[in-house]
């Protein structure tokens, strides 16, 4: 039997956007009927990747080979029609839109009147759908039907438009497991029809069920492929997070002191079976006054879900959050924020700092009603108080009045715990606090986290950076999948048990990964 | 990772057009006054003062309410149909005397503003949509409570319209006074600094916990009070009560008055000086073609085209 | 080869569709909802219009039907490009002035011959369509202060042609234009035939074309539009296009009727023309939309009217309040219906 044909050839594929390398030197070859799995934690690089190939951007330097041509896509729509699809996360189709609508958008049969054939449309619509294990009325809108039969649709859309190469985009993050299972049937016959599928994911299950190979981004480089079989899960989450096993760690790497003094008293923040929706399955953690509880697991795991949850700004079905052991009322960002809770969200451009306002009006943004009288701004006090902050966090500016949008990224971290600091909360939720900043605010935040925690804070601490999750918390909690799986407390607070922990091992295997340089 | 600062190198034509919506209204406001000193006779006339003033104050009023709710990503269509109302409501309570019919008045249109709020802030409603309703069914109630123009004699009123204190008319005083307080409210604040933060960027204020709906809704009040004030003194200038067609348009010469004075569209911004110079601007065109027995339609057209140049200019700025 | 025609269609281990996995309940109320949106206002104009033949004697009379209809015809039309506007997300708030100017220009053109009074129109409000689309397409300028604009400079163009407002100009008797617009055929109007021949072109083009699906993918979600490939900026050139064709001829379909070119028209028409469009069971927010929703809106409006008018004792303003009333119920409906459906 022949080898199957090259279908897809990436050589040296890179990327670089102001300030950030995304993507660096990227090999990638696709054969057909080979499902390949592209994973990488945030920042690896993965979307920038799937990117260039379906012609959102253009690279920088290196070539794409698309069935033995060299292509350059302009547009989506290019590649679309040349043959590369994608089945998004969020279902990127029309919502209200019939599903044979949805389907046949752009390819409507016509009769010989020239109008479009509804009756033959939703006809073929049926039966193509019938065989993805989808049977509904294909007139209703797509939104009536549940995530995983839109999936199909998707993904019904990608092949009758005759495409060679399926990419999939986290596609199972809101799939119920029997959708999961149809969805795994469909790629198989996917497989078995010649067309090549990139898989990216963060399920380590799902990867090893239905992909093949496997290829492995880290900062933006391509850290390993090969056959997905030849790596275990362990290794592979290890390559991920690019800790090589068995190899031992200088401390002090990061500027924390490693050494908290958590008050044995009752815990400030108690969190107990929060239930969020094909995010998080009955997640609870506590964390006492001075302690430094860290949030462990990978990219989707529902770290920053369980910040937001506890902190009001995402509504549960069920769960309860008790703080210094009064319980929550209300679950709403302001009811959160009076009883003492304040959250650093993970997206600060666009859910932390108010850019068009002022340095000293984003830090006197929450604490404002404390610092009025009658509703009339004291600025005596406001002045006061953004001085205190700007001097004992070090915020560069070029003065109080700048625009905060034109901070680096670091100050613009330090003006938003600013913000929390002047409310002087009980509990502090710091969701990746460090990232895309430079070296000298990161090791200042760290430092800040432990004096914080010294003061007597109760500090969550999320970070994508091992090292420092591990050396800046007293306890990690660890999630999968939305999911508590494990704690790790005293001696066991090291990667090397974090990555076990994650990766579901219990045995240490001390097997060398071939990676490439 | 390195992170680069966010500051870019401004390039020639950007920093062209971001001074020009800043500046532009009063570079405009300048060259107008300079053209109609020099060619037009008579401008530099106390009489003409008086004319110009007491027509551009209404429109002042009103765009200062219009470029508060514009500051929330928001806009404001029945500040018109409230004028209208106002002139109504006052026909029909002035017997009671001035105090008791403005008070009234007050009443109703905070009402108008409470349902524009609710439907914005409450339900979700866009804001074009909301107003749009409010404008419709607030005409119509202006209309039914008074079909016809009614004359009204009533001293105070009359002296409110047609007073004025060392030659200034109250109604530029009015305007003159409520601009520097609603400047006040926007600078000095907590109410005028969280209407900026939340028309800057909703989600971040909301997780700082910002009272986001309290605002809103009064953001709309505010715009039905202050339009409800315009009313009442343009009534008091014309000595009558014209429901049909006072405020008609009004809602587009407040928004082309905030536009054009540097007030962004999509809000954060809110800018009160720009604001008053953009209806005066406004005041001063019209003013300009109709003394030179220009044809009002060219004030139509040259009016559109500005909206057009001034929200064009503006669309690189602020967020997206 | 397509997997489709490969194998055994799959079925899942249990006995529930792999599509639905919606419990029957709200799959039920999703339909009544759906039912409502686009049949309500049916049903309140069935019901109004029984009430008010029994109410009034004048009400159900040939002559009062057939007055209803032609007056209501030239709405109508303005309505019908209305729909495709909002159904792409957008908004057109020119089209009163469009229809005054349509107006003034057929009658001005009547001198000329019935070509150039119907063609005049359809030129110069479709140019101002296509400048709307533009700015709104390929400047990204918001839909509402565009077409705000065009409103006031449309005006303007009107008042400068008519020497500002002074000349009416006035449309020869016996002309075919004249007849157009007067003349009935079978019993109607001929407007009115022009309207229903109109709408049945619309709903055509909406539900039957490449075009019209590209209409509700841009309005339904223009980003995903884009990238199933419909042609996002072109299509939305083409809705502000055809509503100021619309709203031009409409213009000057009602200028032949009136037999002149009344320059004081066309006021607050565009309010008008929104509400018979969301009333009809249209969302705002685009995607969903129905061209005969849109027709029922301005029956039901103009039923409205007529009723308040039968009464007598009432002003005639109260028509105003009724259709503040109704599109602000309609619109937070619709909002609210929207949210639950999200929240499910």
């Amino acid at each position: 039997m022949a080898p199957p044909a090259e279908v897809l050839a990436v050589r040296g594929l890179s990327k670089t956007f102001p300030g950030v390398r995304a993507l660096d030197d990227v090999d990638l070859t696709l054969h057909a009927g080979e499902v390949h799995a592209l994973i990488g934690e945030n920042g690896a690089g993965k979307s920038t990747l799937i990117k260039l190939l379906t012609g959102v951007y253009r690279p920088d330097a290196g070539e794409i080979t698309f069935q033995g041509e060299k292509v350059s896509f302009a547009t989506p729509l290019d590649a679309q029609k040349a043959g590369i699809s994608t089945i998004y996360q969020e279902v990127n189709l029309i919502p209200l839109l019939s599903v044979a609508r949805n389907l046949f958008l752009g390819r409507e049969p016509r009769n010989r009147f020239g109008v479009l054939d509804v009756a033959r449309m939703n006809r073929e619509a049926e039966e193509i759908l019938a065989g993805y294990g989808v049977h509904v009325d294909v007139r209703r809108p797509l939104r009536t039907l549940g995530v995983g039969a839109q999936q199909m649709v998707a993904l019904a859309r990608a092949v009758a438009t005759d495409a060679r190469i399926v990419i999939m985009d986290e596609p199972t993050s809101s799939l119920e497991p029997r959708e999961v299972e149809t969805l795994f049937t469909v790629i198989r016959r996917l497989r078995d029809a010649g067309i090549a599928v990139v898989y990216v994911s963060h399920r380590l299950d799902e990867l090893y069920a239905v992909c093949s190979t496997v290829t492995v981004l880290r900062d933006g480089r391509r850290v390993h492929h090969g056959k997905l079989a030849d790596l275990d899960r362990l290794s592979l989450v290890s390559t991920m997070l690019g800790r090589d096993l068995g190899e031992v760690r200088e401390e002090g790497l990061t500027k924390f002191t490693g050494e908290h003094h958590a008050a044995d008293s009752e815990p400030v923040l108690d969190a107990a079976g929060l239930t969020v929706p094909h995010k998080l399955h009955d997640v609870s953690l506590s964390i006492r006054p001075g302690e430094v509880v860290g949030l462990g697991g990978l990219l989707g795991s529902g770290r920053t879900e369980t910040a937001k949850a506890i902190s009001g700004a995402l509504p549960v079905r069920s769960g309860r959050v008790t703080v210094a052991g009064t319980p929550l009322r209300g679950g709403s960002a302001p009811a959160a924020i009076r009883a003492g809770i304040s959250l650093l969200p993970e997206d600060r451009k666009s859910e932390g700092i108010v850019p068009g306002l002022s340095v000293r009006e984003n830090i006197a943004l929450a604490v404002l009603p404390r610092l009025s009288r009658f509703g009339l701004v004291s600025e005596a006090k406001v002045d006061s108080v953004v001085d205190t902050f700007m001097k004992r966090l070090r915020i560069k500016a070029s003065s109080p009045h700048q625009k905060v949008g034109e901070l680096s990224g670091g100050n613009q971290q330090k003006v938003l715990l600013a913000r929390w600091l002047a409310m002087n909360p009980k509990v502090l939720l710091l969701d990746e606090p460090t990232r895309g900043i430079d070296v000298g605010a990161k090791a200042e935040v760290q430092k800040l986290v432990d004096e914080l925690a010294a003061d007597g804070l109760g500090v969550l601490l999320i970070s994508s950076d091992l090292e420092e999750l591990i050396e800046g918390s007293d306890r990690v909690v660890v999630l999968k999948d939305g999911a508590v799986v494990g704690e790790l407390t005293g001696d066991d607070v090291t990667e090397d048990k974090l990555m076990r922990t994650i990766a579901g091992d219990s045995q240490p295997v001390a097997k060398e990964v071939a990676s490439d340089g | 990772m390195a992170e680069a600062t966010l500051r870019t190198a401004p390039l020639d034509r950007t920093r062209v057009l971001q001074w020009l919506q800043t500046y532009g209204v009063y570079a405009g406001v300048a060259a107008l006054l300079v053209v109609n000193i020099a060619i037009t006779p008579h401008f530099l006339s106390a009489e003409n003062f008086r004319t110009q003033a007491v027509q551009v104050a209404p429109v002042i009023i009103v765009a200062l309410g219009m470029a508060l709710v514009i500051g929330t990503e928001g806009v404001d269509l029945s500040v018109g149909a409230v004028m209208a109302l106002a002139a109504s409501v006052t026909a029909l309570y002035l017997g009671y005397g001035l105090l008791p019919a403005l008070l009234v008045v007050a009443l109703f249109a905070a009402a108008v503003g409470l349902a524009n709020g609710a439907l914005v802030a409450l339900v979700g409603v866009q804001p074009i949509v909301a107003t749009l309703a409010l404008m419709v069914g607030g005409r119509g109630i202006a209309l039914v409570l008074l079909p016809q123009l009614k004359d009204l004699r009533n001293p105070s009123l009359a002296s409110l319209g047609s007073g004025d204190i060392a030659g200034v008319p109250y109604l530029i005083l009015i305007a003159a006074v409520l601009a520097l307080l609603v400047a006040f409210v926007v600078r000095r604040t907590t109410f005028g600094r969280q209407l900026l933060a939340i028309g800057d960027s909703r989600p971040a204020a909301q997780l700082a916990g910002l009272p986001v709906r309290r605002v809103l809704i009064l953001v709309y009040i505010a715009s039905a009070l202050l339009a409800a004030v315009a009313g009442v003194l343009a009534t008091a200038r014309l000595q009558a009560s014209d429901p049909t067609s006072l405020g008609n348009l009004m809602e587009l010469s407040a928004i082309t008055a905030v536009v054009v004075g540097g007030t962004p569209l999509t809000g954060g911004r809110v800018n009160i000086a720009g604001t008053v110079a953009g209806a005066v601007l406004i005041q001063l065109l019209t003013a300009t073609l109709i003394k030179h027995d220009l044809p009002p339609s060219w004030t139509q057209i040259a009016q559109a085209i500005v909206i057009v140049a001034a929200v064009y200019a503006a669309r690189g700025r602020g967020k997206r | 080869m397509t997997v489709t025609k490969a194998d055994v269609p799959v079925t899942t281990a249990s006995n529930e569709p792999a599509g639905e996995s919606e419990p029957a309940g709200s799959a039920r109320s999703e339909r009544l909802s759906a039912l409502i949106q686009q049949h309500g206002a049916l049903a309140v104009l069935v019901i109004v219009s029984l009430v008010a033949s029994f109410s009034f004697d004048s009400f159900a009379t040939g002559d009062n039907v057939s007055n209803m209809a032609t007056s209501s015809a030239f709405l109508a039309i303005v309505a019908l490009g209305m729909t495709f506007v909002i159904i792409t997300g957008g908004i057109d708030l020119s089209v009163g002035s469009l229809f005054a100017l349509g107006g003034v220009l057929a009658a001005w053109g009547s001198r000329h011959g019935t070509l150039v009074a119907l063609l005049l129109p359809l030129l110069v409000c479709g140019l101002i369509g296509v400048v709307n689309g533009l700015l709104v397409a390929k400047s990204r300028l918001a839909p509402f202060i565009v077409t705000l604009a065009a409103m006031l400079g449309a005006r303007g163009l009107l008042l400068a042609v008519t020497d500002e407002g002074a000349d009416t100009f006035l449309i020869g008797k016996g002309s075919v234009l004249a007849e157009l617009g007067q003349g009935t055929t079978l019993g109607l109007g001929n407007p009115v035939w022009i309207t229903l021949a109109l709408f049945v072109a619309g709903a055509v083009v909406l539900r039957r074309t490449r075009f019209g699906q590209h209409v509700y993918a841009v309005g339904g979600n223009e980003d995903a539009a884009a990238l199933m490939g419909a042609p996002v900026a072109r299509t939305k050139i083409l809705v502000y296009t055809l509503s100021g064709l619309l709203a031009g001829l409409a213009g000057a379909l009602n200028a032949a009727w009136l037999a002149s070119g009344v320059t004081i028209l066309g006021n607050g028409m565009e309010l008008e023309a929104i509400s018979a469009v969301v009333i009809g069971g249209t969302l705002l927010t685009g995607g969903l939309g129905y061209v005969s929703g849109s027709l029922v809106g301005v029956l039901l409006l103009k039923v409205i009217q007529n009723v308040i008018n039968q009464i007598g004792s009432l002003d005639s303003s109260y028509q105003q309040v009724v259709s503040g009333a109704f599109l602000a119920v309609v619109v937070i409906a619709q909002t609210w219906l929207g949210r639950r459906r999200q929240l499910m």
